[in-house]
C-alpha cells in the first residue's frame, strides 16, 4: 500500500510550482545582488556606450567626494537620532497601554494610523506643518515662543524635522509590536513585585524592559533598516537640500543612479550602504543580542 | 486604591495628548483639503474652514490626470496582489510539504535574500528593465513586485502547522498535488491568505521609490508619485494638494480599520520571534 505519491511525482509537482517564482526571484533578485558588485566596478553610464572597468575607481572616488561623505554622516545622525527615540517612546506608550486603561482599542487604532498612511501623504501634510506660516511656528507662538524659522529650508533643522516626523510614522506600528510583548508577560511577576513594596519605575525597569528583549531587538533591527534607507521623506520634502544638509545615502545612490545615470558610482554607494547596515546590525547581534540571559 | 486612580487618570491625559499628536495632522489635512480660500496660512488657524466646500474634491479630479493615476494605482496594486497570493501559497505549500532535490538550498537562498537591503537592487533592476525595454511601462512597474519572500516565508510557516492526515487521503484515492493544494490547502488557509493580500495591498499602493525610478512621464505614474509631483506645482493651492491626499489615504484607511487584527496579529507574531 502507498501513503505517498512516489519521489519523481513530488519532484516534477516541485518544480513545476516553483517555476515561475524562482524564475522572477532570480531576475529580479538573485541576479540583481551578484550585479550591483559588478557594476560597482565599472564607469558604467547609462547614456555612454563605453564602459570602461575601473576596479575600486569608484569607490576612491565616493570618499573624495564631499556630498557622500556628507550622506554618510547625515544618514547616522539620522539614524542615531530616530532609532533610540523611537524605540523608547513606542515601549513607553505600550507600557501605559498594558494598564488596564478603557479604550485601548481606540488609541492603538490612533497610534496606528501613521504607519499605514502613504509616505507621501504624510510628508506633504508635514511640509504644511513645517512651513513659515505653517502650524509648528502657530503653536509655538501660541505658547509664547517666538519663532520665524522655516523649518525645511534651514540647513541646521531640516534633518531633525524629518527624523521628528519618521518618529511619528512608524512609533505606532513598533508601539503595537512591544504591546504583543507586554501582553505575554505573566502578570504574576509584576504581582509578587508589588508584594516586595517595588513601585511602578521598579516594576518597569526590572520586569518590563528584560522580558520584552526580543521585540526590543526586532523593533531596533527593523527600525534601523528602515532608517539607513530612509528615501521618501527627503525626496518630497526637502530634496536633499538646503545645500546637501539633508542628502541621505540613499538619496546620494537616487540621485548619481537616476539623475546623471551614473550607474556605477551608484552602485558602489549602495554597496557601501549596505555594508554600513551589515555591520551596524553584526554590531547590535552581537552587543545586544535578543535573549540577555 | 486612591493613588491607583490618580495615576490611570494621568496615563489617560498622556494617552490623549499623544491621539492629537498622532491623528491631529490628519484633521488639518482633511480641514484644509475644504477650505474654499487658497490662503490656508491665514493666522489665526482656524480648525474648521468657514466656507467649507466639496470644490476642491471636485478639481482633483477635473484638473489633474487623477483619473490615470488611480487606473494606474489600482492596476498595478491589483496585479501585485493576487500574483503575491497565488505564488505565495503555491510556493509555500511547496516549501511546507513537497519532498525535492535542492528544497533546502533554495529555502536558505531565498531567506538569506531577505537581508539584502533593497536599495542595492535599484541600478541592477533598471539595467534589466532597460534591456527588456520595460522602462516607463505597465511591465516595469509591476513585475518586479509579483512574488516576495516575506509572503513566501509567511505561507510556508503557516502551512507546516496543518497535520499531514489532511492530504494523506487525497493522496490514496489519486488526487494530483494541485488538487490538493487548490481544493484542500487554499480554503482552509483564508486568514493566512488574507494577511498576504492585506499586506501587499498597503505596501503596492504606498510604494513610492520604485515609481519614482522606472517612470518618467506623467501617464505611468502611480498616485503617490503623482501627487508628490505636483507638491512644488501646488505650493499656491494647499486645499487641492490635501484633497488629493486624503482621497490617496482612503483605501489604505479603510482596509486598516476593518481588517485590523491581522496588523495586530502580523505583527505581534513577527515581533515575538525577533
Amino acid at each position: 500500500m502507498k501513503f505517498s505519491s512516489s519521489k519523481k511525482e513530488q519532484r516534477f509537482w516541485a518544480y513545476l510550482f516553483l517555476g515561475f517564482p524562482l524564475l522572477l526571484m532570480s531576475v529580479f533578485v538573485f541576479f540583481p545582488i551578484a550585479f550591483a558588485f559588478v557594476v560597482s566596478f565599472y564607469d558604467w553610464n547609462l547614456l555612454i556606450p563605453d564602459k570602461p572597468f575601473v576596479g575600486l575607481g569608484n569607490y576612491f572616488e565616493l570618499f573624495k567626494d564631499e556630498v557622500f561623505v556628507k550622506a554618510v554622516k547625515n544618514t547616522i545622525v539620522y539614524t542615531m537620532g530616530v532609532v533610540p527615540v523611537q524605540t523608547m517612546l513606542s515601549l513607553f506608550l505600550a507600557f501605559i497601554m498594558n494598564q488596564k486603561i478603557v479604550g485601548i482599542a481606540f488609541f492603538r487604532t490612533a497610534f496606528y494610523i501613521p504607519a499605514v498612511t502613504s509616505s507621501v501623504v504624510t510628508s506633504i501634510i508635514f511640509v504644511w506643518i513645517y512651513s513659515k506660516p505653517g502650524l509648528l511656528n502657530y503653536i509655538l507662538d501660541t505658547v509664547g515662543i517666538d519663532s520665524n524659522i522655516d523649518w525645511l529650508t534651514n540647513p541646521s533643522t531640516v534633518l531633525p524635522a524629518i527624523m521628528v516626523l519618521n518618529i511619528w510614522t512608524t512609533s505606532g506600528y513598533f508601539m503595537v509590536s512591544f504591546l504583543a510583548g507586554l501582553q505575554s508577560i505573566p502578570t504574576t511577576l509584576y504581582e509578587a513585585a508589588k508584594i516586595d513594596g517595588a513601585n511602578q519605575w521598579r516594576l518597569f525597569k526590572d520586569i518590563t524592559v528584560p522580558m520584552v528583549r526580543p521585540v526590543t531587538y526586532f523593533v531596533v533591527v527593523m527600525s534601523l533598516i528602515g532608517c539607513f534607507q530612509v528615501f521618501d521623506q527627503i525626496f518630497i520634502m526637502s530634496s536633499g537640500g538646503p545645500d546637501n544638509s539633508s542628502t541621505t545615502m540613499s538619496y546620494y545612490v537616487y540621485q548619481n543612479s537616476f539623475k546623471y545615470f551614473r550607474f556605477g558610482l551608484g552602485a558602489a554607494s549602495a554597496v557601501i550602504l549596505a555594508l554600513l547596515i551589515f555591520t551596524v546590525t553584526a554590531i547590535q547581534k552581537k552587543y545586544l543580542p535578543p535573549d540577555y540571559y | 486604591m486612591k493613588q491607583i486612580k490618580l495615576q490611570k487618570i494621568l496615563f489617560l491625559i498622556v494617552l490623549g495628548i499623544m491621539t492629537m499628536i498622532y491623528i491631529g495632522p490628519f484633521l488639518f489635512s482633511l480641514s484644509i483639503s475644504f477650505s474654499g480660500d487658497k490662503n490656508v496660512f491665514e493666522w489665526p488657524i482656524s480648525f474648521l474652514p468657514d466656507d467649507a466646500t466639496f470644490a476642491n474634491y471636485r478639481n482633483v479630479w477635473n484638473e489633474l490626470p487623477f483619473g490615470k493615476w488611480l487606473f494606474n494605482s489600482v492596476l498595478v496594486t491589483t496585479i501585485q496582489t493576487i500574483s503575491n497570493v497565488f505564488f505565495a501559497a503555491l510556493a509555500g505549500f511547496t516549501f511546507a510539504r513537497l519532498e525535492f532535490p535542492g528544497k533546502n538550498i533554495i529555502f536558505t537562498i531565498l531567506l538569506s535574500s531577505l537581508m539584502i537591503p533593497g536599495i542595492v537592487l535599484l541600478v541592477p533592476k533598471f539595467i534589466v528593465l532597460n534591456e527588456l525595454s520595460l522602462i516607463n511601462s505597465y511591465g516595469g512597474l509591476i513585475l518586479p513586485g509579483l512574488v516576495s519572500v516575506t509572503n513566501i516565508f509567511l505561507m510556508r510557516q503557516f502551512f507546516s502547522t496543518i497535520p499531514k492526515d489532511l492530504e494523506q487521503a487525497a493522496l490514496i484515492d489519486g488526487c494530483s498535488y494541485f488538487r490538493i493544494f487548490w481544493e484542500i490547502f487554499l480554503p482552509i488557509s483564508k486568514p493566512a491568505l488574507a494577511a498576504v493580500a492585506i499586506y501587499t495591498f498597503q505596501g503596492s499602493w504606498n510604494e513610492f521609490l520604485w515609481p519614482v525610478i522606472v517612470t518618467y512621464t506623467e501617464d505611468m505614474y502611480t498616485l503617490p508619485l503623482g501627487m508628490a509631483s505636483l507638491r512644488h506645482e501646488l505650493l499656491t493651492d494647499w486645499p487641492l494638494l490635501m484633497a488629493g491626499t486624503i482621497l490617496i489615504s482612503l483605501p489604505t484607511l479603510a482596509i486598516f480599520i476593518i481588517f485590523q487584527r491581522y496588523f495586530v496579529q502580523g505583527v505581534s507574531s513577527s515581533g515575538l520571534k525577533g
